[in-house]
């Protein structure tokens, strides 16, 4: 980063080139961190950065005041290239409390920005997270970064002077004094936080007009103090041609389910219990009524995922939306949707777990219960979007194979997956394909007869029919029994229940899925890293900083757990090292060693935030060196 | 926030289901499916009523949907030649209610047992009752684990000896009506399974019926809780138990009295009811049964005790109430007719930029 900066001559600042930075907001939860990034992130979108966000906050709604429990985070990395990650360190922490200091300022690196709201270094705040001295009155911060203390509380109360809002009402504005000061920092355009404060608090003026003039004091304060005496500029990305949004995964996900609905005419029925981290996509549904989609906030985990199935049955694209401790109460109604082979979307944003874990923190811990979590051979597809823009292809995808092949689909998406966000590059609608849900209309008894077989299979597919109530002449009934193959009666037959767990296993294992593709720029190299889900851009940000160094490293990505790309065994046959670093304990390293008889080494880190690019960079660069992680 | 007035008509149970073109029997709604209880279940009883009651409503075969738990009873959609699923224990009405939700041209119906509703299912049943999705739940309430060979129910009287309380059962059973009725329900029936016309009326008035209906059907087990409910169903004892409910009928029952049917009558006491002779009462305190009278509705359920000493059959409560599904709809289409679906627009949003060549 710093072998581009250059000093531009100006005549009141110094402005100063950068090809990417890194910001964290740091503060109390009550505090409004996570809308402070929200509209800086904006506000770098609409500038035309890549960029990626990583907010991180507390499972608790108002942790008490002051402490380190209660700090909650929001860490953007923007640059004027394509980036992977939300960035390992900070080049600059806001830190509204001490609190938020001491949580924070172990990640940033020496020589960074630290940018203090004094107002709350009192010394009872202080103690409270255990300060003996006020780190801002010696030179333990001084002597590392580059502090800039400000009394924000003071300064925003001063500026709200006249408005007629009482001190606390006041003070409460002191996030938009601090996005103020950084939008003028790094040359942020202000228009649209100013327009979206106006909407926001369109039913309290005074309160809009106050977080804009809070807004815009700490504009004027960076502008007009001698203490800043540098300001940033990052130019915008040069990014595919093309409409770009911001989106993060949970809204992408959302946009997908209903998109599919469109593609496939089906109305869309999502049953769904509220969970972290993915309520707000039952949030973002319920809200587009208009395209046919209705919600169904049920009264358990298992009605939402059974309210699904029934309105699956019924001829509607079902979906239900969870996460880890949801998706093991749904277990046995996925297993009679296995056995049912109906259409049937599940999405788990994973988190911490076990049993109720980190809920607000991000893991990739639920494969193996997504690959194997029910009673019986019960196989499912699996996909797992690899970024927040990509949450909508997989969506896509997902629906796809649960219509095409009559089966429930789980999607894995993650933590930071879902509250993460990046630009997104919107697809022209009329680009995306259809989805034919080709309903059964007439009787297909093979004998020629008028009756109707539910498990008369498609011989290219091995799906079965979809025959929808209110079809003449097809009424069956089909439920958790094991029914005879063709006909779908029930039956005890030893022979026709192997050869119904086959098919069952066949029609998955059949499903066509594209091949892993290789980045292996040289074709030379020897380490090969793969990845799934949310680990794609920390795997490709380390491997690009190996590569700078003039090393060799492939890096292939599994969109696909269930089946698995077909060539993926040559693929992991051709490297002499594979390694699969993840976000639990190896389960995807195991089951690629029990499916290839490979030694794909395991590289795990279950602490609840992302991989960074640095200590991927590490890995690789150690076995490169032929050192075992 | 404002509310949507959603001017929901009132509507019939039936409304929207498309009629049938041609007239259909019993036989019409048989599968070819082997029926396979035990010889003696009361389920082959209920199983005739429904065959002859379906052709009854006069809707299209196709359009009628059965959907069921686990346990003897749930096996019923198998028997019945319309689309149907046999799901997994006490879920039915989870499932029921997305069908129902999704496809308002159906008229779904839910077989379930007193372990698979009450027990497993508990809670599926009371947030089917309480939003009052258009459904039809029948109870088969046997007081006994049939399918896994004779274990204690949730509707089991205390003190009952069972493979799974040698000593006898320590567990308070509910009563299922009082259950559906603190549940908000809008339906709640009861009848036995070999009163045909009884079990018919019942069944009859819930279809018609727009919201969840709930109907408790006593029904024997030959092999695990064999004559159950034997007294109520010979003669003279039988006659002094069951108290069979009309809406807007004085509550009597028993054997004929000087002025009319029913020696006994049920009368007010405090906040409930009791049972008295006719000719010791005078006829205005006798009790005239109305549907829609939520409190009497709950009395007249605490009079049946488990030793069906009394025993109220017939609806217990019959009130209209917005439906679940209906409203939901309602907001659907609402929002279709205001506002045109634009995908393009969704996707965009109304923050995008444009990386030009």
């Amino acid at each position: 980063m710093t072998s581009s900066d250059t000093a531009v001559d100006q005549p009141t600042e110094q402005v100063i080139k950068k090809d990417r930075v890194v910001i964290r907001f740091a503060g109390d939860s009550g505090d409004g961190m996570q809308l402070t990034g929200d509209r800086f992130t904006s506000a770098t979108a609409a500038f035309g950065n890549d960029l990626s966000t990583l907010p991180n906050f507390p499972a608790e709604i108002r942790a008490p005041a002051g402490t380190l429990p209660g700090v909650s985070s929001f860490q953007l990395h923007f640059a004027n290239y394509d980036i992977l990650t939300p960035g390992d360190r900070p080049d600059v922490l806001v830190a509204m409390n001490p609190a938020a200091l001491k949580a924070n300022v172990a990640d940033l690196p020496a020589g960074g920005v630290l940018v203090v709201n004094t107002d709350e270094f009192t010394k009872r705040n202080l103690t409270k997270v255990g300060y003996a001295a006020d780190p801002l009155q010696d030179d333990t911060l001084t002597e590392q970064y580059q502090v800039h203390p400000v009394a924000m509380a003071t300064l925003t109360r001063g500026a709200l002077a006249g408005t007629g809002l009482s001190k606390k009402d006041a003070e409460r504005s002191k996030n938009m004094f601090a996005l103020g000061l950084l939008s003028w920092m790094y040359h942020r355009p202000h228009e649209g936080t100013e327009r979206f404060l106006r909407e926001k608090f369109a039913r309290r003026p005074d309160i809009a007009e106050a977080n804009i003039l809070a807004f815009r004091a700490g504009h004027a304060y960076g502008e007009t103090t001698e203490a800043f005496a540098v300001t940033y500029e990052v130019a915008p990305a040069r990014l595919d041609v093309g409409t770009y949004r911001q989106i993060t995964g949970n809204t992408a996900l959302s946009y997908g389910i209903i998109a599919a609905g469109q593609l496939s005419g089906l109305p869309v029925f999502l049953g769904s219990y509220p969970i972290t981290p993915a309520s707000d996509i039952l949030h973002e549904l319920s809200k587009h009524k208009a395209f046919g989609v209705t919600t169904f906030q049920a009264e358990d985990e298992i009605s939402g995922v059974g309210s699904a199935l029934g309105a699956a049955f019924g001829g509607a694209l079902g979906v239900t939306t969870t996460s880890g401790p949801g998706v093991a109460l749904k277990s046995e109604t996925i297993g009679l949707a296995v056995t049912l082979e109906l259409p049937l979307l599940i999405i788990d944003v994973q988190r911490g777990g076990p049993s109720t874990g980190l809920p607000t923190k991000t893991e990739q811990a639920d494969l193996l219960q997504a690959m194997f979590g029910r009673n019986g051979e019960a196989p499912v597809p699996i996909i797992a979007p690899r970024s927040p823009a990509d949450c909508f292809d997989a969506a896509l995808e997902a629906v796809r194979i649960a219509v095409t092949y009559r089966t429930p689909v789980m999607l894995l998406s993650d933590g930071s997956l879902a509250n993460g966000s990046e630009p997104w590059k919107v697809p022209s609608v009329d680009t995306l394909t259809s989805i034919d849900p080709g309903f059964a209309t007439e009787p297909n008894a093979p004998d020629g007869t008028d009756e109707f077989w539910p498990y008369l299979r498609d011989s290219d597919t091995l799906a079965r029919p979809w025959a929808v109530p209110g079809t003449k002449g097809l009424e069956h009934r089909i439920g958790g029994l094991e029914k005879a193959d063709g006909r779908g009666s029930i039956s005890y037959d030893p022979d026709n229940h192997d050869r119904m767990v086959r098919l069952r296993a066949a029609k998955i294992d059949g499903i066509r899925v594209p091949d892993v593709t290789v980045d292996d720029p040289s074709g030379d190299a020897e380490l090969l890293v793969v990845g799934w889900g949310s680990t794609f851009g920390p795997i490709g940000a380390g491997a690009r900083r190996v590569r700078a160094l003039g090393r060799e490293v492939a890096t292939a990505h599994l969109r696909h757990l269930n089946p698995l790309p077909a060539n993926l065994g040559d693929v992991l046959a051709r490297y002499r090292t594979v390694v699969v670093p993840e976000m639990n304990l190896g389960q995807l390293s195991m089951l690629l060693r029990a499916r290839y008889l490979v030694d794909a080494k395991s590289y795990t880190k279950v602490s609840g935030l992302p991989f960074k690019a640095e200590e991927l960079q590490d890995l690789f660069l150690r076995l490169l060196d032929g050192v075992q992680p | 926030m404002t509310t949507i007035d959603l001017g929901l008509p009132q509507l019939g149970g039936l409304d929207g289901v498309p009629t049938a073109e041609d007239t259909q029997t019993a036989k019409d709604f048989a599968s070819d499916q082997e029926v396979r209880w035990c010889p003696g279940c009361g389920d082959y009883a209920v199983l005739a009523a429904v065959r002859q009651f379906l052709p009854t409503l006069g809707i299209k075969r196709e359009n009628t949907v059965f959907v069921s738990g686990i346990g003897c009873s749930s096996r019923f959609p198998y028997y019945l030649n319309t689309y149907g699923m046999h799901s997994i224990h006490g879920r039915a009405p989870a499932i029921a209610t997305g069908l129902a939700v999704t496809r308002p041209d159906l008229s779904v119906w839910v077989v379930t047992g007193d372990g698979d509703a009450l027990s497993i299912g508990g809670n599926h049943l009371i947030h089917a009752l309480r939003r009052n999705v258009n459904l039809k739940i029948l109870l088969f309430n046997n007081r006994i684990y049939g399918l896994t060979k004779g274990q204690y129910s949730p509707t089991s009287e205390v003190g009952k000896v069972t493979k799974s309380t040698p000593l006898g059962s320590v567990d308070h059973p509910f009563n299922p009506v009082s259950l559906a009725l603190g549940a908000e329900a809008t339906f709640v029936g009861r009848a036995l399974d070999s009163d045909r016309a009884g079990l018919t009326a019942v069944l009859g008035a819930a279809a018609a019926h727009r919201g969840t209906a709930l109907v408790e059907i006593f029904q024997d087990c030959p092999i695990f809780n064999d004559g159950a409910f034997d007294v109520l169903r010979k003669g003279d004892e039988a006659a002094e138990r069951l108290i069979h409910l009309t809406h807007g009928e004085p509550i009597r029952f028993g054997p004929a009295a000087e002025d009319g049917p029913g020696a006994y009558a049920v009368v007010q006491e405090g906040f409930g009811l009791r049972v008295a002779k006719t000719d010791e009462v005078d006829p205005s305190q006798v009790v005239v049964h109305d549907a829609g009278d939520h409190e009497l509705a709950f009395a007249l359920s605490r009079l049946s005790d488990q030793d069906l000493t009394h025993t109220v059959i017939g609806i217990f409560r019959d009130v209209a109430r917005t439906t679940y599904d209906d409203a939901t709809r309602a907001q659907v289409d609402h929002e279709r007719k205001t506002r045109t679906p634009n995908l393009q627009g969704l996707l965009n949003g109304r923050d995008t930029w444009t990386v030009a060549g």
